[in-house]
């Protein structure tokens, strides 16, 4: 027994020594769900650069799942050093409970998304319904996939996408805008809780003849289906996708990781990080690497959340909130 | 005191206690108090939404019909798996638990590809116009799925204890078949059919992972009220999630309660046909 209890202390201290002696470096980055291949890349990437740079091995762990559920695991005590979620509502949240600064997206260039995404369609084979622009969305015996807006942060994009269409057209108002998404959301047979699933019951179960998607999800959908199967339309407007990543202040400076997070969301905004961005659907900020990806992201006219809508607290107030707008639409009733 | 048989009557007890107010009363204690941010004007609004209500007669009526037919159907196969000996009859004892050992999200997925317009069910439903997946049908279908082994396991031990010769005497004293399953079988069934019921609506009414691939998630159409709650939280709205959490729960406990008194009841009038 008391053999036992020697062997066990002498392994213990042999592996915290260990522990000390090689300079491990462990980063735990909290992400979205359409992120796993992404950050696969980047970690690699990453890590064999600040190997290089500095002789210490990095390991980024990664968690993957719905934007707001990460957001709330975050606020409970997930200990993220780096956060990378869908919208900037869900780092607000965290910001709001005191874990990193509320200017967080004005210490990263570019709104601190050093990618972005637009919202386009997935039409079936050959678009046998002729599916071009937003218009044609509402137009009889179509069937439009988008999943609940009230669960899903990528949801919140495609709303906000087809109000701004509605809102950007010769004689766009308002009423007019409300009374398009209204009519949009008539054709839509079922609201998923994801944008995965919502991917999955148009591409898996055959329901509906457009899926509204995020460009980079609709180009994995197609790449892993094939282009026989689906094909994206990209509208002639649309919104400029912007999902943000930050650092996490009182979690970095709890494990000591702030220099590493930091070159880490730095590493983001990097020739090579630009490059494994766009290599995995997401455009790229970097004007050079988005021109040698440009047959990848056909041009199309964007809008930013901030040029028509404000600031996400604001939308998620006017568009999302209980009893705001979406709600008064009245879906399904 | 009378002597039992094993000593420690105190030390088990309380462990007992502590036990169920560690893994039962401290969770629903955080949960209420969670609850109470909301304040009375918020629950009640929240709960004469039509929204909710809507979402709440889907789960809990979905899941009383399911309990009922899963309590039917229970009955039956618990009786053939007891009563008959064929081959096979040990695969299909091991199958009726599958429901159980299925994590639940793949439950959900292996019924929306069975039940989807392109699924191998789904696609001989479509023309006649029977619609199964992403609508309250397919809500329906999830939960009777998740509650059927309830009722037969609880149902088999006392079926086995069941002896023979009562049916037999009931038969020599003359009575007719549907006396002898009416008037002797199902009094000394009926509060054990009562548990499977009880325990199968339990499940039904809170479940999320297998019901809601299948669901539509359409409000006031297929959205169930789990789902409610999870968009409260979507919503970083910890004391709405809450207090539909409370209202969800205190639906259940008076369904319980509501079980638990057919069960005495039914103990009673057992008692009086033996």
């Amino acid at each position: 027994m008391k053999k036992t209890i020697l062997v066990l202390l002498v392994a213990i201290g042999t592996m915290v020594s260990a522990a000390v002696g090689a300079k491990d470096v462990s980063l735990l980055n909290v992400s979205y769900d359409p992120t796993r291949e992404l950050y696969k890349q980047i970690n690699n990437a990453f890590a064999a650069q600040w190997k290089a740079q500095h002789g210490d091995s990095v390991t980024v762990q990664m968690s993957h799942g719905g934007s707001g559920k990460q957001a709330r695991s975050v606020v409970e005590g997930l200990p993220a050093d780096v956060v990378t979620l869908a919208l900037a509502y869900d780092i607000d949240a965290i910001a709001d409970r005191g874990l990193l600064a509320k200017d967080w997206q004005k210490r990263l260039p570019d709104n601190a998304t050093p990618y972005t995404s637009t919202i386009v369609f997935l039409v079936r084979k050959g678009n046998p319904k002729g599916i071009k622009d937003w218009a044609d969305l509402v137009r009889p015996g179509v069937q439009v996939v988008t999943p609940n807006p009230k669960s899903s942060g990528g949801a919140r994009w495609n709303f906000l996408a087809a109000w701004g269409y509605a809102l950007k057209q010769p004689g766009g108002s308002e009423d007019k805008a409300r009374a398009y998404v209204k009519e949009l959301y008539k054709h839509v047979p079922v609201l998923d809780t994801g944008a995965r699933s919502a991917t999955n019951t148009f591409a898996q179960r055959g329901i509906g003849d457009v899926l509204i998607a995020w460009e980079n999800e609709a180009l994995l959908a197609q790449r892993q289906l094939g282009a026989d199967a689906v094909q994206i339309v990209v509208p002639s407007i649309t919104i400029l996708a912007e999902p943000p990543v930050a650092v996490v202040d009182s979690n970095v400076d709890k494990h000591g990781t702030r220099s590493v997070a930091q070159a880490y969301v730095q590493f983001l905004y990097s020739p090579q990080g630009q490059e494994i961005a766009a290599k995995n659907f997401y455009r790229p900020r970097s004007a050079e690497v988005a021109a040698r990806y440009a047959s990848q992201f056909p041009a199309t006219h964007t809008f930013t959340l901030a040029e028509l809508f404000g600031d996400w607290r604001q939308v998620q107030a006017k568009f999302f909130a209980d009893g705001a707008i979406f709600d008064q639409l009245g879906v399904g009733s | 005191m009378r002597r039992r048989v094993l000593p420690g009557f105190g030390l088990s007890l309380g462990y007992a206690l502590v036990y169920v107010g560690l893994i039962v009363l401290l969770p629903l204690a955080a949960l209420a108090w969670k609850a109470t941010g909301i304040g009375f004007h918020g629950l009640l609004h929240l709960l004469a939404a039509p929204r909710t209500l809507a979402a709440l007669r889907l789960s809990v009526g979905g899941a009383v019909i399911a309990a009922l037919i899963n309590a039917v159907v229970g009955l039956l196969v618990g009786w053939v798996l007891v009563r008959y000996r064929f081959p096979g009859r040990r695969l299909f004892d091991a199958l009726v638990d599958l429901p159980f050992a299925l994590p639940t999200a793949v439950a959900g997925i292996a019924l929306t590809t069975l039940y989807a317009p392109n699924g191998w069910v789904g696609k001989w439903l479509e023309p006649l116009g029977i619609k199964v997946a992403y609508t309250p049908l397919g809500v329906f279908v999830a939960m009777v799925f998740v509650g059927f082994p309830f009722v037969v396991r609880t149902l088999q031990p006392v079926l086995s204890s069941m002896e023979r010769d009562v049916e037999e005497a009931a038969e020599s004293l003359g009575a007719q078949r549907w006396q002898t399953f009416f008037r002797v079988i199902l009094p000394m069934l009926a509060p054990t059919l009562l548990t499977g019921f009880a325990l199968a609506l339990a499940r039904a009414v809170g479940e999320y992972g297998s019901v809601i691939f299948i669901a539509g998630n359409i409000p006031m159409r297929s959205e169930i009220a789990p789902l409610l709650i999870v968009q409260k939280l979507e919503q970083f709205d910890y004391a709405g999630a809450a207090a539909l959490g409370v209202a969800m729960l205190s639906l259940s406990l008076v369904l319980l309660v509501l079980v638990a008194v057919l069960q005495r009841w039914s103990n009673r009038w057992a008692e009086r046909t033996a």
